[in-house]
């Protein structure tokens, strides 16, 4: 029995007394005879090649938006990631964990965070809102995989409610590199909501061309992005198409009622951060419910508040506030939509 | 429980050990309501202050002569007497102060620090104590509403106690003024304290182990 001990995995410490005796029949073959327990069949993923990959899915985005923006937005985007990355470094120095800030969570956090900004952000904002996405979004709630919210929406709401001018004042698409000072601009919801301009090109909104956050502004850039992202098999097509849909079916009856009043479905399709919460943010795995019915009432919930808000409420936009709401139900949603264990008897209480 | 029931470590552990809102966790509701700015945070800290000290002496004081099965409305009534008193000498004496604070002054009476007090500690303990114990956790108090009220008003004005402490390149933190900025300072506040103490704690405890 002496080759056993050559066998260090766990599994074969408690094997059974049959894979002993055959492990001592064939003492070749023992020293490579792997017993351990289930799951057998290990998925080719991890966290860093998931996280790298949803990178490399903002890629586009964040081209249209050094596009549109010039390199301030390459510079804020750049900044912020760097920003969550030596914040997570930093708690996790601090609280003696390992540091995984190679996995690529903070990179994401910081790119989309940089998304929901408007290109002319100070910098010393960019950092304070990375240090609460990162700080109070994720580390104070245990990092990875335990956060409730959104890391980087609770950092750019935490923002908006530091700095409501800030992070309100949009520039004109390709203004940056043609005059010193990039010209101010309001969005196209922006537009709609305070001064009740229903003259907006459909075009340029989807392609990009229009004032808003970096990541706000171009529809096309994002949908390939996304549609990267569920090629890879990393997104459920529920969530990101069940929101756009609700949001185009709650705000196509406003529009068939009044279409005076009320703009589009597309509009409210490509205006704002709909795209982006849509592929990016509603999909996110960790603040995001995982039973089938719980999605369904997670991004049906989020739509219509995202266009009740954007119609009813004092802000232009509600696509942020829509999904880090309906983040607070997700435990909830997981608890009470579980399917039923096969086998098992439903029972009235759950 | 410790050994030492001193006076002076009655006063002392209000500041430190049990200080509230930061360890005993009562009296959330003004610290979180008026610490807006450090002179607001420090007028509702004094007037608590005020009506903690008198009251629990009064209960000390009458602690033999009340039913139990009465004391607690009969908290109260000592209670809201003291609170009119220092609501009608405010808006006479500080009509600003009064204004800032509005109904959070008459909100006195529901402050669980002071019930709180009446019932774990004047009842039980004579004169003294009382006054010693109301008078550390007063004065902890009216510390905490001070630092929550001086990190809100340099955050979200850029200034302490009116005066401008940062210049024109400070841009305010709007939410410092609003009540997340409260929530935020608070919980900041409370995880600082309890880290602190828990040094302190494992210090001492290595400091026994070595000692043995």
């Amino acid at each position: 029995m002496d080759q056993k001990t050559t066998n260090t995995t766990p599994g074969t410490a408690v094997g059974k007394p049959s894979v002993r005796e055959a492990a001592a029949e064939a003492p070749a073959a023992a020293a490579r005879l792997i017993v351990s327990s289930s799951p057998h069949f290990m998925a080719d993923e991890s966290i860093p090649k998931i996280m790298h990959t949803v990178v490399a899915a903002l890629m586009p985005a964040a081209a249209a938006s050094i596009y549109f923006f010039g390199w301030r937005a390459l510079l804020l985007i750049v900044f912020c990631i760097a920003s969550c990355l030596a914040t997570e470094y930093a708690f996790q120095r601090i609280r003696r964990q390992p540091v995984k800030i190679h996995d690529g969570s903070a990179v994401i956090t910081g790119m989309l965070l940089a998304m929901t900004l408007p290109a002319g952000f100070p910098l010393f904002g960019a950092f304070l809102g990375s240090f609460f996405a990162i700080g109070v979004g994720k580390q104070l709630f245990g990092g990875l995989g335990y956060n409730i919210f959104n890391p980087a929406l609770l950092g750019r709401a935490f923002l908006m409610a530091t700095y409501p001018v800030l992070t309100t004042t949009w520039v004109e698409p390709r203004t940056v590199e043609k005059a010193v000072d990039a010209v101010t601009a309001a969005t196209p919801i922006g537009l709609w909501k305070f001064e009740g301009n229903m003259d907006f090109n459909l075009l340029d909104m989807f392609l990009g061309n229009t004032a808003g956050s970096l990541g706000e502004t171009s529809a096309l850039a994002i949908i390939i992005g996304g549609l990267y992202l569920r090629y890879k098999g990393y997104i459920n097509w529920k969530l990101p198409l069940g929101y756009l849909g609700t949001i185009a079916a709650v705000s196509a009856v406003f529009w068939l009622v009044n279409p005076a009043r009320y703009p589009d479905p597309l509009f409210h399709l490509f205006a704002g951060g709909a795209m982006l919460g849509a592929w990016f943010m509603v999909t996110d795995m960790v603040t995001s419910p995982t039973t089938s019915l719980g999605q369904w009432i997670f991004v049906i919930a989020a739509g219509v508040m995202a266009v009740v808000i954007r119609i009813f409420g004092g802000l232009p936009e509600g696509v942020m506030y829509s999904i880090l709401f309906m983040n607070a139900f997700v435990p909830l949603l997981n608890k009470h939509t579980r399917p039923r264990v096969f086998g098992m008897v439903k029972s009235g209480k759950g | 429980m410790q050994q030492d029931k001193s006076l002076l470590y009655e006063f002392k552990k209000g500041l430190w050990q049990d200080i509230p809102p930061f360890r005993l966790l009562l009296g959330l509701c003004p610290a979180l309501a008026v610490s807006n700015s450090a002179i607001n945070g420090l007028s509702m800290g004094l007037a608590t202050l005020f009506v903690l000290f008198t009251s629990n002496i009064v209960v000390s004081l009458i602690r033999r002569t009340i039913s139990a099965k009465v004391r607690i409305p009969a908290y109260v009534v000592v209670i809201a007497t003291l609170v009119t008193v220092t609501d009608i000498f405010l808006a006479a004496v500080f009509p600003a102060i009064s204004k800032a604070l509005g109904p959070y002054i008459p909100l006195i009476v529901a402050n669980c620090i002071i019930l709180g007090r009446a019932e774990a500690f004047a009842q039980k303990n004579a004169l003294l104590p009382t006054a010693m114990d109301t008078l550390g956790i007063g004065i902890g108090f009216t510390m905490s509403l001070t630092l929550m009220g001086t990190i809100r008003e340099v955050l979200g004005f850029g200034s302490v106690f009116g005066m401008q402490l940062l210049g024109s390149w400070f841009e305010p933190w709007i939410v410092m003024i609003l009540p997340a900025g409260a929530f935020l300072v608070l919980g900041g506040l409370v995880a600082l304290v309890s880290w602190i103490s828990s040094r302190k704690a494992a210090r001492a405890r290595a400091a026994e182990t070595a000692a043995s």
